[in-house]
């Protein structure tokens, strides 16, 4: 498994997802900085949480002009899976990899605690070893909106990969943390290789932080 | 000091606006053997005043105990730093930014927070986790909620962007902080034992280094605004407050941790309070050398700033280092690889004196032994207050059927409810080491890729030392240990952050000094030395000073994770104990002042042999897995630490208690007191123990059900104590 953890200035979340995939992996992911120009020989690229240019401008918007950013989209029109987390996320739509947006949360606080996800595709090589997972978010700007065509787009296209629900699964108005539309918490684009969500689950990887249901989204990829 | 026996030709009204008194600029006249020029004038402010020179308090903290097994650095370098085993070192500090903050909440806290992680990074070590300690006034005060909002909200912008975790701290609310809020943020950093680094510049000659951020005009003058009263025109100060760009940090951090590994660097100080000054004095002291500076040569964000501004600037961002010269390009590189400026901006030289030149022209030259061992030192005069008296509480006037809706209404008070509003605004899980979350007794980080832990706990109870400063000294020490105890680690050292009023009052002389007496009888009878620190007074408003406020971060070492204990009920039909004995001491209680509205009598005083006898029986029963749950004893009394252990397990308790003076019992403050959690199985073997070490130990109830019970008379669901514990935050901010 040769897995690539791209790291921006101000990226956060790049060691943590990178021991996450050693752990469930056993082998070692390469970090790749931003200016460097190729990703060949990968088998998954990660773009991590974090505040990549500090979030200034809008959030991903100045990480996702980085020179990396074209091999990314490159190899991820090849078939390569691609995750982004948490600003990884917001990066990736960025670069119009995946649809929508991210906007403040609606508290207008940022908040970190750990949430209820479900998997709503089921099929795709993130989500299928998924069910009803537990994980911690911590971000400022993850309510997710997109325009009633894209939403009904990746709705209808089974793009969406989870959303929020309770802890019994129930996808509820309780259970959105951020006002994310129809509580979207990831999706997936077109071709269902690239997967972006809020949540973290290299933070829920293993049960001395509480929780470990974040790893059948990596083992699902390693499967 | 009349104008008329003014000698100088100096304007009399510059040097006060400096700060300075008359006699200190005599003495810089004496040592200089001429009047400084307004350059100079600007650098002997910036070091003499109170936030830097420690001129007030630098005699009352040499009587604090700060060495130790343990202790590889005490205090005096830009953090503490204690072993904890596997040649790897814990490094700590807490600061205080109580001015800034009260004048602009945002910013003064977020620098708050990015200053004292550069006081860590400084030392080599990566930042693991950060705390706070915070104090508002009273909730009414109109100031109050804007305050609150700002801080909150600048710690989490700050801490979040650069991905520390901020995994605890404390917060109380008090009408004696209306007119100067406390914003005390505390680091800790892990590095290796044999890769510290330190502030002494050395080898004539050598590069001297500008990192970081480019030189503003923001925040000149801010730790001569921060040893000053406020007054009604406080906000006028604004722009001596730095604003924080917690990107830049990052790239700092990580830029500073790579050239670290290169073996480049010699000596390292961050730019804090007095920017370019401290840094280049306190580089060229320590290292007994002398600097020449080429001011011309300072990445300025401004145009035209003069010498006296950029040696003044409280930009953030920034360090200074003396180099290897060999490695200056490899240096280079790594800050250019950063996109940080990285700029030779002068040389380590033989002369012993600080040269400032600009243009090719010298700006100051002071000699820094003036600058100081010079720099004033004060035995201010102190009065000792009285401790506050034992006042009679009358058993008759209570009656057992409020035991009840008194908890609610204690649980819901801002004091003492739930911070979870607060702590979900901090990442307190980035970098995956986060072990025991906030609302625990201690936070617990791992220590990356390892079996061991450290936990840390911030703590403080200004009533206490306010009405009796000796034991409020002590008690501060002490509820840091037993929370640290309490999570299942052995409390190492202790960092605090001193906050008090104007020292050139007697009475809060007076206060400081008792209090260090009180912190220093703990430190030394528990082995918990203080290895680093801050002190900051002059927090009055209009003449109305703060209560005392020596805020104690407190660090220990879980040595296997898998002994860490928090406080949250695990099993039904477990047996829940009490240790240590319980007079029912509701005099200054959060009882009297919640319920009756009483700050009144005597304070809870602490045996610190019972103390130390029933935390390390607790610890001995952590260590053997006898215990699943544990919870100090802290304000409110055993009730309310009961009712926070059955909201953290979501599970109820049945408690028999046979006392006439009930409210006593439960709500009373004795000290040196814990609540453990025992399966059946193991009940015999904690009573054997117990007997052991001779200490008290009484069985107070089972666990099991949904409500929490009295005696089978009063009882609560534990759905409503965590509805009423959660709501104020929310509700308070969201009006």
């Amino acid at each position: 498994m040769k897995s690539k953890v791209i790291v921006f200035p101000g990226s956060n979340c790049d060691r943590d997802v990178a021991v996450a995939i050693k752990k469930i992996s056993g082998s070692e992911p390469q970090m790749v900085w931003h200016k460097e120009t190729s990703l060949s020989n990968s088998d998954l690229i990660i773009v991590p949480g974090g505040f990549s240019y500090g979030d200034y401008l809008r959030c991903g918007a100045i990480a996702s002009t980085s020179p990396i950013i074209n091999e990314v989209v490159k190899k991820a029109n090849e078939g390569v899976p691609v995750i982004g987390i948490c600003n990884g996320f917001q990066i990736l739509i960025e670069t119009s990899l995946l649809d929508g947006a991210l906007i403040r949360n609606n508290s207008l606080s940022f908040i970190c605690r750990d949430v209820y996800i479900k998997s709503e595709n089921q099929t795709s090589i993130f989500t299928k070893k998924t069910n009803i997972a537990k994980m911690p978010i911590a971000h400022n700007e993850g309510n997710y909106f997109a325009s009633d065509e894209t939403l009904k787009k990746i709705v209808g296209n089974d793009q969406v990969a989870f959303k929020y629900c309770n802890q019994e699964g129930e996808i509820t108005f309780q259970s959105n943390p951020n006002g994310s539309l129809e509580n979207i918490a990831g999706i997936l684009n077109d071709r269902k290789n690239v997967l972006g969500l809020m949540p973290h689950p290299e933070r829920a990887a293993e049960s001395a932080l509480g929780c470990d249901d974040g790893k059948y989204i990596f083992e699902s990829i390693l499967s | 000091m009349s104008i008329s026996n003014w000698k100088y030709n100096t304007e009399q009204s510059l040097v006060e606006n400096h700060g300075l008194k008359h006699d200190e600029f005599e003495s810089i006249v004496e040592g200089l053997g001429r009047e400084p020029n307004l350059t100079e004038l600007g650098i002997f402010s910036a070091m003499w005043n109170e936030h830097c020179s420690y001129k007030s308090s630098k005699y009352w903290l040499k009587k604090l105990p700060t060495s130790g097994d343990r202790v590889v650095q005490g205090p005096g370098e830009n953090a503490g730093v204690i072993d904890i085993d596997d040649g790897d070192v814990a490094v700590f500090k807490m600061e205080s930014h109580n001015h800034p903050s009260f004048i602009e909440p945002y910013q003064g806290a977020a620098t708050g927070v990015g200053g004292i992680l550069r006081d860590v990074f400084t030392m080599g070590a990566r930042p693991v986790a950060n705390l706070n300690a915070l104090r508002f006034g009273e909730i009414d005060h109109p100031k109050t909620k804007h305050l609150l909002s700002g801080v909150v909200e600048g710690i989490g912008g700050y801490g979040n962007c650069i991905g520390i975790p901020t995994v605890g701290g404390e917060v109380n609310f008090h009408p004696s902080y209306n007119g100067n809020i406390l914003v005390n943020a505390m680091t800790v950093g892990i590095a290796k034992k044999d890769k510290i680094f330190y502030s002494a510049a050395a080898g004539i000659g050598n590069p001297v280094v500008y990192v970081g951020s480019k030189t503003g005009r923001d925040g000149i003058h801010g730790a001569t605004m921060a040893s000053a009263e406020f007054d009604d025109d406080s906000e006028d100060k604004k722009p001596t407050v730095q604003v924080g760009d917690p990107f830049t940090e990052k790239l700092l951090l990580e830029a500073c941790l790579e050239l670290m590994k290169q073996e480049a660097i010699i000596a390292i100080q961050d730019m804090g309070a007095a920017g370019l000054t401290s840094s280049s004095i306190e580089m060229a002291s320590k290292g007994n050398v002398g600097l020449e500076i080429d001011l011309t040569k300072v990445p300025m964000r401004a145009q035209n700033m003069t010498a006296y501004e950029l040696m003044l600037s409280e930009s953030q961002e920034r360090m200074l280092m003396v180099i290897d010269p060999t490695k200056e390009s490899l240096a280079r590189n790594i800050f250019r690889k950063w996109d940080l400026e990285f700029e030779v901006i002068g040389k380590v030289t033989d002369t012993k004196n600080l040269v400032l030149n600009m243009n090719g022209k010298e700006e100051a030259c002071i000699p820094i032994n003036i600058l100081v061992e010079d720099a004033p030192e004060y035995q201010r005069d102190y009065v000792i207050r009285e401790p506050s008296k034992r006042i009679k509480i009358i058993q008759d006037q209570f009656d057992q059927k409020t035991i009840i809706p008194d908890l609610i209404e204690m649980i819901s008070h801002p004091n003492l409810c739930s911070r979870k509003w607060i702590w979900e605004q901090y990442d307190h899980m980035v970098m995956a080491d986060t072990i025991v979350r906030p609302g625990s007794d201690a936070a617990v980080v791992r220590v990356h890729g390892t079996n061991k832990g450290i936990a840390i706990s911030t703590d403080c109870s200004p009533i206490y030392c306010k009405h009796n400063s000796f034991e409020g000294g002590k008690h501060a020490i002490v509820e840091t240990w037993r929370n640290i105890i309490a999570s299942g680690a052995l409390p190492i050292a202790v960092t605090d952050c001193m906050n008090f009023g104007n020292p050139e009052k007697p009475e809060i002389m007076g206060e400081f000094v008792e209090c260090i007496r009180g912190m220093a009888e703990s430190c030394s009878y528990l082995n918990y030395p203080v290895i680093s620190g801050n002190v900051s007074l002059y927090n009055e408003t209009n003449g109305v000073g703060i209560y005392p406020t020596p805020a104690i971060g407190g660090v220990g070492l879980i040595k296997d994770l898998s002994k860490t204990m928090t406080i949250g009920l695990k099993n039904e039909g477990n047996i829940i104990c009490v240790i240590g004995e319980t007079s029912g001491h509701l005099n200054m209680s959060q009882y009297l002042s919640i319920i009756k509205n009483k700050e009144e009598g005597c304070v809870p005083e602490i045996n610190l042999k019972i103390e130390k006898k029933n935390g390390m029986f607790v610890l001995d029963c952590i260590e053997g897995h006898l215990t699943v749950s544990v919870h100090d004893i802290g304000e409110g009394g055993l009730l309310i630490a009961m009712s926070e252990m059955c909201m953290a397990g979501n599970l109820g308790v049945q408690i028999e208690v046979k006392k006439e003076f009930l409210h006593a019992y439960l709500f009373g403050e004795d000290q040196g007191r814990y609540l453990i959690e025992v399966s059946e199985k193991n009940y015999e073997k904690v009573i054997a123990l117990a007997k052991d070490y001779s200490i008290y130990i009484e069985k107070l109830g089972v666990v099991g059900g949904t409500d929490l019970k009295i005696n089978h008379l009063n009882k609560v669901s534990i759905a409503q104590l965590v509805e009423k514990n959660s709501e104020f935050f929310e509700k308070y901010t969201g009006e």
